[in-house]
């Protein structure tokens, strides 16, 4: 299963070569053309059935969060920091795999019966943190790891019945859904665009767009779901199970109308589910597309994973399913149901 | 012996206190080529017989190591989602982004819920979270996880052993499973040599409670000697070195009221005549360990304390040096085959 494999490479932002090449090999039976630009995004072309065709540019971030190293100890340990956005508090007591090699190594922690009644209520700041790979001390460390290696969580990913569990659903579920989606020919040209460094800043995508030169933009994304009981009367972001969760609106877009009307048609007519994610909250790269040049209609549609931005989370394959279903519904109807000519007033 | 393989067998095995099954029928397993005679207690104790050379009456020798782990245990379901409490005393630190074995009608994975950082505001994340707050997850609709799952029901934590730098090992269980692999070390060590005395080779339950299961075996056995083994904190980052003792220096001796001052010095003496590395730990009052157990058993028995070094105890990443646990094996071995020249009296 092409998720499974993508949820277990490794791709921290800024590494991503390991989901690349499992993508790679994966779309270019499909694909008329790629390339890979110079920060690392992978560039495919669908060519549209007939041409002149209008082009769409479809984005998936390979990227991961994950962790660097930032210092040897004398005692062996590393010292690291973030990359993309960690609560820490997910971090003691994790695996993790440090470096090109994937020296296993724990994040180990103060034993719980040493800790002073301050400590216990204290939460443990990214600082006080290390890796043990098993190391003696600083040069036996280094015989492995060094200053700007990247580590990752260690989880392997598993099917549960309809239940998949992995890492990095933030973002491989896109890629697996956008994977997907270029083994057909539509009447529109397809871009996919598969980017690095989203979660440091939707840099991959500014790029890849403006290469691009599309007429729309889709972020496809593995987004928030945080469907869990919780004290008061709160909305959660997405709810697992309930279909491809459309935004409206978060941090980085306001999704375009008239592609926010053709999306909820199509799911309606092909009788999908779909739910909107809760606006305000997150960002993606479609926040970079539909800037690009002098701007890009732009939209996002997401998988909802519970637990992103740790080590290992949950979605549902019908999620997926549902998801490649309404993409390729809505592109197959784009070239026909879509505008073309200049922007609409809302 | 392969003592990286027993203990990754040993240690990923289930055995919360009370619920020792699991793990108690691996234990038998790894001590039967050894032992004459092997049995459960009524409170679940495994009692593995390796009878001496010399004539009957033959003096007893009993070693205890306890199998139970601590653990976790659903309290309530709540649309679907687990409430939990510990069965002995985790660091809550570690829980959040956990991966979990919810043991239902079958055995469920689950991971211990977080809500992802992009919800989080300032102030809760930096809250160490509450247990009661705390929820896992097992994917499943609300109605399945009624049927399959009830208080009451068994969570331990689903993490693989990790393989480290010179022959270290990270792991769930090794609290207390490091000694038990070293008494299987010990047995097999004796099938090599001559020893006079009847030697108990006993798995303990419920020493994560309050040493129950060191309490009936004890009694049960009447030993002549008994001896602990259990882990000791290894050092680590952010605790002094008077607190804690060197991982892959050799085994602790604890020495204070808990231990017969003869059996000490039979154990120093053994590791200094056959060079094998230890460290003296003063244990000035309650060692914490079955040996506080075993020595008010029936009128006293003279009681000993080995530790193996251990960092992060009460951690899913328990560390250790593999080297430590096969010197506790060999010196109670050898300890073991020269009892009779021990003089006990005070």
């Amino acid at each position: 299963m092409l998720l499974q494999k993508l949820s277990d490479a490794r791709g921290v932002s800024g590494n991503e070569d390991a989901v690349r090449e499992i993508l790679l090999e994966e779309i270019r039976p499909y694909v008329d053309e790629y390339r890979v630009d110079s920060l690392g995004n992978l560039i495919a072309t669908v060519r549209a059935r007939k041409e002149p065709a209008h082009r769409v540019m479809l984005a998936a971030h390979m990227d991961e969060i994950g962790l660097m190293v930032v210092q040897v100890g004398k005692d062996g340990m590393l010292r690291f920091r973030p990359v993309g956005g960690i609560d820490p508090r997910v971090l003691p007591g994790k695996r993790v795999l440090v470096g090109k090699e994937g020296i296993p190594g724990i994040i180990g922690l103060k034993a719980v019966h040493l800790l002073t009644p301050e400590e216990e209520r204290q939460v443990v700041r990214i600082e006080q943190m290390y890796i043990d790979v098993g190391a003696k001390n600083k040069e036996d460390a280094e015989a492995v790891v060094k200053v700007g290696d990247y580590a990752s969580f260690d989880a392997r990913s598993e099917v549960l019945g309809r239940l998949f569990k992995g890492k990095a659903l933030d973002d491989r579920a896109g890629c697996a859904v956008l994977a997907e989606l270029v083994k057909e020919r539509y009447e529109v040209e397809v871009v996919a665009a598969f980017t690095v460094q989203e979660e440091v800043g939707l840099r991959g995508a500014r790029v890849a767009a403006y290469a691009v030169e599309p007429e729309v933009g889709i972020a496809l994304e593995g987004t928030i779901c945080d469907d869990l009981p919780r004290k008061g009367d709160h909305t959660p972001v997405t709810r697992l199970g309930k279909g491809p969760a459309i935004t409206v609106m978060d941090r980085s877009v306001i999704a375009d109308r008239r592609l926010l009307d053709l999306l909820v048609r199509t799911a309606e007519e092909e009788g999908l589910p779909y739910q909107f994610k809760a606006p305000g909250l997150g960002g993606t790269d479609a926040g970079a597309i539909h800037l690009a040049r002098e701007g890009v209609p732009s939209i996002a549609v997401a998988v909802p994973a519970r637990f992103i931005h740790t080590p290992v989370g949950f979605l549902h394959l019908d999620d997926l399913e549902h998801t490649v279903a309404l993409m390729r519904a809505f592109l197959h109807r784009l070239a026909e149901s879509f505008p073309w000519e200049g922007r609409a007033v809302p | 012996m392969d003592i990286a393989a027993l203990l990754r067998e040993l240690s990923e095995a289930g055995g919360v206190s009370g619920y020792e099954t699991e793990v108690r029928e691996r234990i038998a397993e790894a001590m039967r080529p050894y032992v004459d005679e092997i049995r459960t207690d009524a409170m679940g104790n495994l009692i593995g017989l390796k009878r001496g050379a010399g004539p009957e009456p033959r003096r007893k020798v009993m070693l205890a190591g306890h199998m139970d782990e601590i653990g976790l245990i659903v309290t309530q379901i709540e649309k679907g989602f687990l409430h939990f409490t510990e069965v002995g005393g985790y660091d809550i630190r570690i829980l959040p982004g956990q991966e979990v074995l919810v043991h239902g009608r079958k055995p469920y994975p689950g991971i211990v819920a977080t809500r992802p950082p992009h919800v989080l505001t300032p102030e809760e994340r930096n809250q160490v979270p509450k247990m009661e707050e705390l929820l896992i997850d097992i994917g499943l609709p609300p109605e399945e996880v009624e049927k399959e799952v009830h208080p009451g029901d068994l969570i331990t934590l689903r993490i693989p052993c990790t393989s480290l730098r010179n022959e270290r090992m990270a792991g769930k269980a090794f609290d207390d499973r490091a000694a038990v692999a070293a008494i299987v070390v010990c047995l097999e060590e004796l099938s090599r040599l001559r020893h006079t005395w009847d030697v108990y080779a006993v798995a303990t339950v419920q020493e994560e409670i309050g040493l129950r299961g060191a309490i009936t075996s004890t009694f049960g056995i009447a030993p002549d000697v008994g001896i602990a083994i259990d882990v000791t904190h290894g050092d680590m980052p952010g605790v002094s070195d008077t607190d804690t003792v060197e991982l892959g220096k050799g085994p602790s001796i604890a020495t204070g009221p808990n231990i017969h001052p003869k059996v000490f010095e039979a154990l120093v003496e053994t590791a200094r005549r056959n060079e094998i590395p230890y460290q003296i730990e003063a244990a000035p009052g309650p060692t914490g360990t079955d040996a506080w157990a075993i020595q008010v058993s029936r009128s006293g028995v003279p009681t000993g304390l080995l530790g193996i070094p251990l960092r992060y105890m009460h951690n899913p990443v328990e560390t250790l040096d593999l080297n430590d646990v096969r010197r506790a094996g060999r010196l109670l071995a050898l300890t073991i085959a020269r009892l009779d020249e021990v003089d006990l009296s005070r």
